[in-house]
């Protein structure tokens, strides 16, 4: 259907140097006139920070807006667990920092797999963003003199991310629902909240629906409108345990892309060094400690297997490996996270971890606290140790945290141009749920970044350069394409429902996690990716012949909903293999085991492999089609990252 | 560790609910009390029954989903702290847990432990924000916030909005939400021109969504998973006072 536009992915970058293309793009773009707005729809499907911010910019400005979620408000989008910050430029720390820097950085971070274009808009909105954010109340850190503070982050060095406390994603995420309530109470956005989407509906090549499901009734709903908007998030719950909510899920994209939607760089999944391990077998998710805590923590294990089963403390300084120190001489402990983790895990795998299972590393306090006194640890960190205690039932003020690396962020995702629409004309793909900004490992404080100024300064910008030419072309939703695609959906929940086994849905979402855990999580191997490969299918046959989903259709069914997301994750998980098998090269935070430089670093293939790999479905049982997006550097040099 | 459960089934908002009994065995101490209920379920799954709904998200007590009333206390007995947070190590092996939904008159029981707490949204769609359009915004250090009050605000606004302290209330109350979210945004100079409309519209549709009346009991600030002190309730009376009195004067 879409053929037309594929083969070229065009990523329609606009002319002119790499500063004024954003400003062009603005002047050139088509617009709608305010009494347009209110006779066109949009659907926006999640209601975290892109999303959020999306629907009430979009409402503000006229547009009719439906914005769903899954969860019973929509105050409660993972957004809301960020912890450390969000990046801007303003410079206002007077260390040098500037617009090209943050660009710089952040196609850096990204092991240069990002579009030079995207990212330096990016870098440009984000001072926008912490003027908006302010103006709304968002209650950042101050100076006593009343002006705004910043910290230091990973991957930079000059002070530039804004944060309230250790929750300023809680507090970002609460301001744009409140600009989203305001909006709901003017009537311009009307909320579906517990609803979930289940489909994309598309009308003559253009998205023009969507349908979804009332998690409360079980009632099945169809929307048309002129636009769709998704911003339903990452898909690191692929992997079963991550730090992300239980709910996050890849449904929404998953079913863009069987109806055509590109998915871009699938492999491409963040694992963050510092989370509180995996305890049991029913563990349900993990907790990420915040990085900033490898600012006075120091990282080890024993140099020898066999003191792994000792108490920290009966292991002199002499028999521990400060292994980060070690082979990082001038970042030691503030390694970038794909470096961290990767580390951890090499230990780990020479039977050097610590704590139950052998899947930890200490992060010891010791020295700082001697150097600085507990009190002052407590005031830098207190609630990060409270939480600790509250898991582990250990005070890190006296033996040293345990931590391993775990899924925190998919720098993948649906294909986008420079409008953020992607090859499916009408289809936006905004936040975390888009592939655009981050290339193959995303800094600390820029997905909040990212989220906001998706929602707040580039769709409205973009949006209306699409539904310009869009006036009175809204479909009915009684037309044929939503009524064969609400029967697609009722047919694989009652197929669900039917096969009545012996499995509860998440006991193969654990088996699969463990398989993408072990085959292709930190690091991946040809032969590891084929066995995936060969694995995931049985696994999803298995599935389909032995879960048990208990109740029925027409009711509040947690088991229906969760089955129906496990099901798109073992077919979603097949495609994230095939790309990591397909990137045949080592780039950020997707590790090839066969393509490393002497001393164990990832090395990237940038002849032949600068591009995106952008996958295209094909019908069920056939392999998806590879399109590739060149990535063109007219800014930046490529080079080997190196942390020595 | 094992454990006897006495747990709240109601098929549906209108239907009758009673507590039923079950047993979970061989728990580590280090599970969760969600991940507990996940092994119960997975129980009830493979023989055949019908497992428990209860609401879950983040489960790292900052989304505010979990909504659970452990042994009579609102969030469970390990304070502060969301459901999320509790360890079975803060149980006896043997013990016997009740497990209930929020009660709250606002909050109509959907199913089993999942309760209804749109009325919390509507008394922010009410006037619990700022009203500043997408790039109206000046520069953000043209704004200047005192320390002090930043830090006042943030303790308002660290509120998870899980209704917690509706749910401790004697009263079904939600002052301390109210209350957290009028403090949040009076501390802030960007808040003063919405000052008093906003306290009275939010007041106005916390009467109107069924919520009591605070008579002081702190039963809220004692269950809050976000350590919000009762003393924002004061904070929105002398508010809601000096918007009385200012439109009184006609100002």
């Amino acid at each position: 259907m879409f053929k037309s536009m594929i083969g070229t992915l065009d990523p329609k970058v606009p002319p002119g140097p790499l500063d004024q293309k954003w400003r062009n793009h603005q002047d050139h773009s088509r617009l709608v006139s305010p009494n347009n707005r209110r006779k066109l729809e949009i659907i926006v499907v999640g209601s975290g920070l892109a999303g959020g911010s999306a629907a009430a910019t979009l409402g503000e400005l006229g547009y009719r807006v439906k914005c769903f979620c899954f969860q019973d408000s929509p105050r409660r989008a993972h957004s809301i667990a960020a912890q450390g910050g969000i990046n801007a430029a303003k410079n206002y720390q007077n260390d040098g920092d500037s617009v090209y820097r943050l660009f710089y950085d952040t196609i850096k971070g990204g092991d240069f797999r990002s579009r030079e274009a995207n990212v330096y808009r990016l870098a440009e909105i984000a001072n926008h963003i912490i003027d908006q954010c302010v103006a709304q109340g968002v209650p950042f850190a101050r100076e006593y003199s009343g002006y705004l503070a910043n910290r230091s982050f990973g991957g930079a060095q000059v002070s530039r991310t804004f944060y309230a406390r250790g929750q300023t994603g809680q507090q970002l995420l609460l301001g744009c629902y409140q600009a989203l309530c305001r909006q709901v109470a003017s009537g311009t956005v009307h909320m579906f909240p517990y609803t979930e989407m289940l489909d994309l509906v598309i009308v003559n090549g253009q998205a023009k629906g969507i349908v979804t499901r009332n998690l409360l009734s079980g009632k099945m709903e169809r929307h048309a409108a002129d636009a769709v908007v998704l911003a339903s998030g990452g898909y690191g719950n692929v992997f079963y345990l991550s730090t992300n909510a239980r709910g996050s899920n890849v449904t929404a994209t998953y079913r863009a892309y069987k109806r055509g939607a590109l998915f871009a760089n699938p492999s491409f999944t963040q694992i963050h060094p510092t989370c509180i391990p995996v305890s049991g077998d029913y563990q349900s998710k993990l907790t990420l400690m915040s990085e900033s805590l490898r600012n006075d923590g120091r990282v080890w294990v024993p140099k020898r297997k066999e003191d792994r089963f000792k108490a920290s403390n009966e292991i002199p300084e002499a028999e521990r490996d400060y292994y980060l120190e070690r082979k990082y001489p001038s970042y030691g402990n503030l390694a970038p996270r794909d470096i961290s983790s990767r580390a951890a895990k090499e230990v780990c795998d020479e039977g050097r971890g610590v704590g139950p299972g052998g899947r930890g590393v200490y992060l010891d306090f010791a020295d700082a606290i001697k150097r600085l006194g507990e009190e002052t640890i407590r005031e830098r960190y207190g609630n990060l140790f409270h939480v600790y205690q509250k898991i582990t039932g250990e005070n890190a003020y006296k033996v040293p945290m345990r931590i391993y690396p775990a899924v925190h962020y998919t720098m993948g995702g649906l294909w986008v141009d420079y409008d953020l629409m992607s090859n499916v004309p009408g289809l936006f793909v905004i936040g975390e749920a888009n592939f655009s900004d981050h290339g193959a490992n995303r800094l600390g404080a820029s997905a909040l970044m990212q989220g906001l100024a998706d929602g707040y300064f580039v769709m409205p910008n973009t949006l209306p350069n699409y539904l310009a030419g869009q006036m009175g072309k809204r479909p009915s939703s009684e037309s044929p394409e939503f009524e064969q695609a609400e029967q697609s959906v009722r047919a694989r929940l009652e197929k669900l429902l039917k096969v009545n086994g012996t499995r509860s849905a998440d006991s193969f979402h654990r088996e699969l996690g463990l398989l993408l855990w072990d085959k292709c999580g930190m690091s991946r191997n040809e032969q590891g990716l084929r066995e995936a490969l060969r694995k995931i299918p049985e696994l999803r046959a298995e599935f389909w012949r032995e879960v048990r989903v208990p109740g029925d259709e027409e009711d509040y069914n947690q088991s229906l909903e969760r089955a129906g997301r496990v099901a798109d994750f073992l077919e979603f998980a097949e495609l994230m293999c095939m790309d990591a098998l397909e990137r045949d090269e080592s780039a950020g935070a997707h590790f090839r085991e066969e393509h490393q430089t002497a001393d164990g670093e990832a090395l990237r293939n940038d002849e032949n492999h600068a591009a995106v790999f952008a996958w295209e479905f094909q019908g069920e049982g056939q392999p998806p089609k590879l399109h590739r997006e060149q990535l063109h550097f007219e800014t930046v040099h490529l080079a080997q990252r190196s942390y020595k | 560790m094992n454990f006897k459960l006495k747990i709240w089934r109601q098929k549906n908002r209108k239907s009758p609910g009673k507590l039923a009994d079950y047993d979970v065995r061989d728990i580590s101490p280090d599970t969760s009390f969600l991940e507990m209920l996940d092994i119960l379920n997975d129980n009830l799954i493979r023989s055949g029954g019908e497992p428990v709904a209860f609401d879950s998200d983040c489960r790292e007590g900052i989304c505010g989903t979990c909504s659970l009333t452990v042994n009579g206390e609102a969030q469970g007995p390990d304070h502060p702290g969301a459901v999320c947070e509790l360890y079975m190590r803060k149980f006896r092996d043997g013990e016997t847990i009740t497990v209930e939904p929020f009660r709250v008159g606002s909050f109509p029981i959907i199913k089993d432990l999942t309760v209804d707490r749109s009325a919390l949204d509507r008394i922010v769609q009410a006037g619990g924000f700022i009203s500043a359009r997408a790039g109206s915004a000046p520069e953000a250090n043209t704004i200047l916030v005192p320390k002090h009050n930043a830090d006042l605000a943030m303790d308002a606004a660290a509120c998870i909005g899980c209704g917690a302290c509706a749910a401790a209330c004697p009263n079904g109350s939600a002052m301390l939400f109210a209350a957290a979210k009028v403090s949040h945004l009076s501390f802030l100079p960007q808040g003063a021109p919405e000052r008093e409309r906003r306290v009275l519209k939010m007041v106005r549709a916390m009467d109107d969504q069924g919520f009591g009346n605070c008579t002081n009991t702190y039963e809220c600030e004692a269950v809050c998973p976000a350590k919000i002190s009762a003393s924002f309730i004061a904070k929105l009376n002398r508010e809601y006072a000096r918007a009385q009195f200012r439109q009184r004067l006609g100002e």
